[in-house]
């Protein structure tokens, strides 16, 4: 029979449906003010936290919603923003520096829901308020300091061999160094020597005004490497510092070979933001003071020339006020495992710090050193004269003893875990040459302006649709109520399938692709039902006309979407941010909008007008 | 059965093609002029620079704005209301040896000072000028890659007289399009470059509902000259485009009005997208694949059927 769906399609559909429905229903609920607090260095997040936490808010006499620990970060839903802003202040002030308290929106999705990987749209930042970043690695920067590192490392290197060259400078224009030499025989010797320690580096030579000129230069791969390198220092030390920042949701991510981009969603101070992200960080070795014992220095008997520190779990550490060493001579760390399989660091110095290292160590082997690590934090407030207030963060990273005369490169071992081990070498690396960074975009959204986006791009989605409804059922009777019906499913499952994809965010672009998603969507409709029309005042018999008005109508349909969904691809390949945003959801309503413009509606006319041939008018 | 439009016979649109032609060429002729004389007003996303909106309790009297701005060492800010009174947006051109993140912070600052009672920060956007090229160079390349690929779709589901014709009415709508944006001296920005992506895609889509139906008569009427053929199937599309194109309007009118200012552009863009669109998969698109010679021949060896006919399945 003509117009007759079997009862799978319309199993089909209604699963469809359902699906759609159930993932879109979390959008229903709301979000919840809540505060999130998390464990910086060194803490922990416990039960009894927990019970700190709500003994505080107790205290404050707030009663929150709910508190809970999930996945070592607490999380305590409150009934209103007022609430939250107290709470944060009493909890942030109480807890002290181990914890991060950060201000959040937490979904109100119920548990069944949750169970499922259901959860509310992702708002993109210019719905919800925040920060974005775009941050650019000094890469020439980062060239030329491996360039002035190589002068270095190489000067030394051969006057400990004792190999004489008449100079060595940098070769300005190429990522190489120029070495003189006499004769012939030296420059020979310099490159036997030079070459086996010298990995990844290009020797040729060449003789010019009288002279033997070696030029040693940097091999793609390994200019490759000093890039990448000085992108995931920046990267990681970026983590760390938006860590300290205390906003909820935060996003460090590359983007290409030499950026960074940074999102920090809800933020409301993005002066201090940026202050912290730029702050400095260096590095210093102490020898341990192993003759002062620990609980007397804290009872305040404490040598002149020693002093404590705590190491990241607390424990308090005597060292000398005596520098070994600063962190700017290191020129490498990396995690590793030894020969039996335990975790050490490598640690690579320059020439000055070798020389430095091997005179301090040499006379203390046996001994225990001190590994501190300094950070420069701005507080966000500012001084009497206006400069910035400055907090300086001092902690302990490791302590090693002394195995042996140490030289240019030595490794600390004796260290926990692999995790541990990691981590020490970011924190050397931190404080090492860094590859400046400098922000090359900024876009801050208050949340005003973010709230008063949403209730625009609600306001115009409404209105809009509203007259497509109104026209589409004056204009098409029956049929235009199906095709609104389709329309309003169509909606749903953008936002179902919206909720449903992890990556997918809903900015303002993206409401103005629904928005037009919508005024487009009916147009294949339009052209169904436009068809339907024609064949019917060619004389068709109803159902025939009906059949016919789908067939013809499909690939014209196809067509023209396909061609709109090459657009869309277009532009979320090239496009960044926002314009993404838009991209996402132009693709997901095609796509959407083709399911239920041609199997949807058809389902309906099918189950109402299909294969009843007593017909004689259609309500199109 | 309600219609906007019930043509009794077949509506000669090819008899006025030449004057269309006309009148495309002279909107396109101007749009270059226009474009050649003001080029684009462009955003801060392509200039690079900083922008500040923010939001006052009172209704905010520019001049003292500026005047506040001058004092704190910002002589060039172009200020201006942004969708309403309270609201103020200050640019500044990006500046040599200041840190330009650091710009927006400073201007907030002097605003916040100066007596204008509570002043919000509602929006800070700065983009590095390395990063406007880049971004400008790449939505070039977007038109560009799109235009190229749709030839590409085009040429091999149609005929590539039809294809050219197809591209000749999206590089028509593109350019008048920016050349009202240059006229009126509208500022372009990132939005304003998708909307112009969107334009490619809906005047797209009518241009191919239209080549739809000339492929079809084609094959169905033998007797018939290229250019009646063309003239039927516009008449039998016209209402289908009509009535699309409406619903589509209202959708952008609302979000023109209800949108707010961010999405003033975006939404303009599209308006006249729509307007020069329509208008060109009448008469550019058509027309010009009857210039190229297209005729029933073309047509005929094709063998391919209609995709919907082996589809009938899944409907």
């Amino acid at each position: 029979m003509l117009n007759k769906y079997p009862m799978w399609k319309y199993v089909l559909l209604g699963f469809i449906v359902l699906i759609s429905l159930l993932y879109a229903a979390p959008n229903l609920y709301g979000e919840d003010p809540a505060i999130q607090v998390s464990a910086t260095r060194g803490a922990k997040v416990e039960l009894a936290t927990l019970d700190k936490v709500q003994s505080i808010l107790q205290q404050a006499g707030i009663s929150p919603k709910s508190a809970a620990l999930e996945d070592g970060q607490i999380l305590v839903r409150l009934k209103s923003s007022e609430d939250q802003l107290v709470a944060r202040e009493n909890i942030s002030s109480t807890l002290g520096d181990g914890f991060v308290t950060a201000l959040n929106l937490a979904p109100s999705t119920p548990a069944w829901l949750e169970a499922i990987g259901g959860g509310p749209l992702k708002l993109g930042l210019d719905l919800r308020g925040g920060v974005h970043f775009l941050m650019e690695v000094d890469m020439d920067e980062a060239v030329v300091k491996a360039q002035e590192q190589m002068v270095q490392d190489l000067r030394s290197d051969l006057r400990e061999e004792k190999i004489r060259f008449r100079g060595i400078r940098k070769d300005s224009g190429t990522t190489g160094v120029l070495l003189r030499f006499t004769d012939q025989n030296t420059l020979d010797k310099a490159v036997d020597f030079l070459k086996p320690r010298n990995a990844g580096f290009e020797f040729t030579d060449k003789v010019e005004n009288d002279e033997y000129v070696l030029s040693i230069a940097m091999t793609e791969l390994k200019l490759k490497a000093i890039k990448e390198d000085a992108l995931q220092q920046n990267l990681s030390i970026l983590r760390n510092r938006v860590n300290e920042l205390g906003v909820a949701e935060p996003l460090v991510q590359r983007q290409g070979i030499d950026r960074i981009v940074v999102e920090l969603p809800g933020i409301q101070d993005t002066a201090r933001a940026k202050e912290i992200l730029g702050a400095t960080a260096t590095l210093e070795f102490h020898p341990v003071d192993s003759v002062t014992d620990v609980n007397d220095a804290l009872a305040g008997r404490l040598p002149s020339s020693s002093v404590i520190y705590k190491e990241r779990n607390g424990r308090p550490v005597v060292v000398k006020k005596k520098i070994i060493l600063t962190g700017n001579h290191i020129v490498d760390a990396q995690s590793s495992a030894d020969e039996y399989g335990r975790p050490q660091v490598n640690i690579s110095l320059d020439s000055k710090g070798g020389s430095k290292m091997s005179r301090f160590t040499k006379s203390n082997i046996g001994k225990p050193m001190a590994t501190l690590f300094i950070e420069y934090l701005p507080t966000g407030k500012k001084k009497a004269n206006g400069k910035l207030e400055i907090k300086k963060r001092e902690e302990i990273a490791n302590v090693a003893t002394i195995q042996a005369q140490l030289g240019r490169s030595f490794r600390i071992t004796g260290l926990d875990n692999a995790a541990e081990a990691h981590n020490l070498a970011l924190l050397l690396r931190a404080g090492a040459l860094i590859a400046p960074i400098q922000i090359v975009e900024e876009r801050t959204i208050g949340p005003s302006l973010g709230e008063q986006n949403i209730d625009n791009g609600i306001k115009a989605m409404t209105y809009g649709m509203l007259a497509v409804i109104l026209f589409m059922f004056v204009y098409y009777r029956k049929f235009g109520v199906v095709a609104n019906t389709a329309l309003l499913f169509n909606i749903v499952m953008i936002i179902g399938v919206m909720s449903m994809v992890p990556g997918a965010t809903l900015t303002l672009p993206g409401i103005a692709g629904i928005v037009l998603t919508v005024g487009m969507a009916v147009d294949a409709n339009v052209l169904i039902f436009e068809r339907i029309r024609e064949e019917l005042r060619a004389g068709r018999s109803v159902q025939k006309a009906i059949h016919e008005g789908y067939a013809n109508a499909f690939s014209t349909i196809a067509d023209a979407n396909i061609t709109t969904l090459i657009t869309a691809i277009i532009l979320f390949a090239v496009g960044t941010g926002p314009i993404k945003g838009f991209a996402v959801t132009l693709a997901i309503g095609i796509a959407t909008s083709m399911l239920t413009s041609i199997f949807g509606t058809r389902a309906i006319v099918n189950a109402v007008w299909g294969g009843r041939n007593n017909i004689k008018k259609l309500s199109i | 059965m309600f219609e906007l439009f019930r043509a009794k016979q077949t509506l000669r649109f090819m008899k006025y093609s030449k004057p269309a032609s006309w009148f495309s060429i002279l909107l396109i002729v101007g749009s270059l002029a226009t474009l050649s004389i003001n080029w684009l007003n462009w955003g801060l996303d392509f200039t690079g620079g900083t922008l500040i909106e923010v939001g006052f309790e009172q209704p905010a009297n520019l001049t003292d704005v500026r005047a506040t701005l001058a004092q704190a060492d910002f002589p060039d800010a172009i200020v201006q209301h942004f969708g309403s009174s309270h609201e103020v947006m200050v640019r500044l051109a990006p500046r040599e040896g200041v840190k330009g993140e650091v710009i927006g912070t400073n201007v907030l600052n002097a605003l916040q000072q100066a007596d204008f009672g509570q002043v919000d920060m509602r929006r800070i956007e700065f983009v590095g000028p390395n990063v406007g090229d880049e971004l400008a160079e790449d939505g070039g390349l977007a038109i560009i890659i799109a235009l190229i690929c749709i030839l590409i779709y085009v040429s091999a589901r149609f005929e590539w007289r039809l294809a050219m014709g197809s591209v000749f009415a999206l590089a028509h709508d593109i350019i008048i399009t920016l050349g009202v944006f240059s006229l009126f001296q509208l500022e372009f920005d990132l939005t304003v470059l998708a909307a112009l992506l969107a334009v490619v895609g809906y005047s797209l889509n009518d241009t191919i509902v239209v080549f739809d139906r000339i492929r079809e008569n084609f094959r169905l009427q033998a007797t018939l000259t290229p250019e009646e053929i063309v003239d039927h199937s516009l008449t039998q599309t016209l209402s289908r485009t009509l009535i699309t194109s409406g619903t589509t309007i209202f959708v952008l009118v609302s979000l023109f009005i209800f949108g707010g200012a961010l999405i003033h552009g975006f939404a303009t863009a599209l308006l006249i997208g729509i307007f020069v669109g329509t208008y060109s998969s009448i008469y550019v698109a058509s027309s010009s694949a009857i210039r190229l010679g297209i005729s029933r021949d073309h047509m005929i060896p094709e063998v391919v059927e209609k995709e919907g006919a082996d589809q009938e399945a899944i409907l």
